[in-house]
């Protein structure tokens, strides 16, 4: 059952070896010759003003708190989308888990139209 | 000591070194950062022991999702020009007894239960067998799911765009 | 082969690491990871004994307990911003203003 992951843990593997690799080699084999030009953020680049550390705006998170919302409602259509045939043959079953999945849809359409409405797909 | 408990164990300490540092460091931006080693680390727990789509769920929702609202919430709600990114311990001793009580505990029910014929069964795939239980018994807490973020939806639309 | 102590050891630890976190930090936010830890392990918990068990309802529980607490991470992160919006702080123990 491991051995399906082998692959995966090989991606993990170049990915950590790779990422680390190309930032440490950098510094071991490249000359290193620092003045104060060229350590400024931006060598010959326009001045940076203030500091790094601002407040984001309040948006930023709606926007995310919208993503996780419908991701969450798109996770839950994966495993009814895999056994929809086996679903609709089974007798016992058979046409409810369309309407089910039908309704769970209307449902979140609902709140989709309600954030539209209020707004809270608008940048501004 | 095969491939299987090496990769268990090297799963667990990065779940329990990174847990640990959530809870103690004193910078929030570094507890969030742990908190994604510590989500990832129990996505490896799931894959191991068989639950595919969970883990990728927890990857998706958790990692994907939840990390990010926390660290928007964690720059949203510091005034970090003014004071460093801090927040202090404090009632140690009293938690120390009451948390120790609650280890305590655990510890007596998990090796005084005789956990015997207890054997580590990996079905093929689960999303199969999870689509078939998710329409068939657990159907109304499927659609009830869909209210509660529905609800959801809502409630966090009116407060964050006021 | 792992025994079943051991994932039940580790996710007792999350849990109490968890409860330290909740009684001892002042931060709003840190208190809300912590509670995540704890509802991890407490995932943990059920996915190891659905294995364990050879039983798949324990992961569909799973599933539920993480929509919930994405529903909740998404509602108590706006709570937390709302109040820093009014108050400047998410320092719990300034967070008074329901006491007498």
């Amino acid at each position: 059952m491991l051995v399906e992951y082998i692959p995966l843990f090989l991606v993990i593997a170049f990915a950590i070896v790779f990422a680390f690799g190309t930032v440490f080699s950098s510094k071991i084999f490249g000359p290193q010759r620092p003045n104060p030009e060229k350590l400024s953020t931006y060598e010959s680049g326009v001045q940076p003003v203030g500091t790094t550390h601002e407040r984001m705006s309040v948006k930023y998170y709606l926007v995310a708190m919208l993503f996780i919302i419908f991701d969450l409602e798109v996770i839950f259509v994966y495993p009814w989308a895999v056994q929809f045939k086996k679903l609709y043959l089974d007798p016992s079953v058979g046409t409810t888990a369309f309407y089910a999945m039908l309704i769970f849809l209307v449902v979140f359409e609902i709140g989709y139209l309600y954030v539209y409405k209020k707004g809270g797909f608008k940048w501004d | 000591m095969n491939l299987y408990d090496i990769i268990f164990y090297l799963f667990a300490i990065i779940t329990i070194v990174s847990a640990t540092f959530v809870v103690f460091t004193k910078n929030i931006v570094y507890a969030a950062y742990n908190l994604l080693l510590t989500l990832f680390g129990i996505a490896g727990l799931y894959v191991l022991l068989g639950a595919d789509f969970i883990g990728i769920v927890q990857l998706i929702i958790y990692v994907g999702g939840i990390l990010i609202l926390i660290l928007f919430g964690v720059m949203l709600t510091n005034k970090i020009t003014d004071v460093p990114i801090k927040s202090g311990v404090l009632q140690v001793i009293p938690a120390s007894i009451g948390v120790g009580m609650l280890a305590g505990i655990l510890i007596l029910i998990v090796t005084n239960i005789s956990w015997r014929n207890m054997e580590l069964t990996v079905p093929e795939s689960t999303i199969g067998s999870l689509g078939m239980l998710l329409m068939n018994e657990y159907i109304l807490i499927f659609e009830l799911l869909g209210m509660l973020l529905l609800i959801a939806l809502i409630g966090a639309a009116n407060i964050a765009r006021k | 082969m792992i025994p079943i102590e051991h994932y039940l050891f580790l996710s007792s630890f999350m849990f109490v690491t968890g409860v330290v976190g909740v009684i001892t930090r002042r931060n709003a936010i840190v208190v809300f990871m912590s509670i995540e830890l704890m509802l991890n392990s407490a995932n943990l918990v059920f996915v190891t004994f659905s294995s364990y068990l050879g039983n798949v309802t324990g992961q569909l529980v799973v599933f539920f307990v993480m929509a919930v607490a994405a529903a909740e991470a998404a509602v108590g992160l706006a709570i937390i911003i709302a109040i820093f919006r009014n108050k400047l702080t998410v320092n719990l123990d300034e967070i008074n203003i329901l006491k007498w």
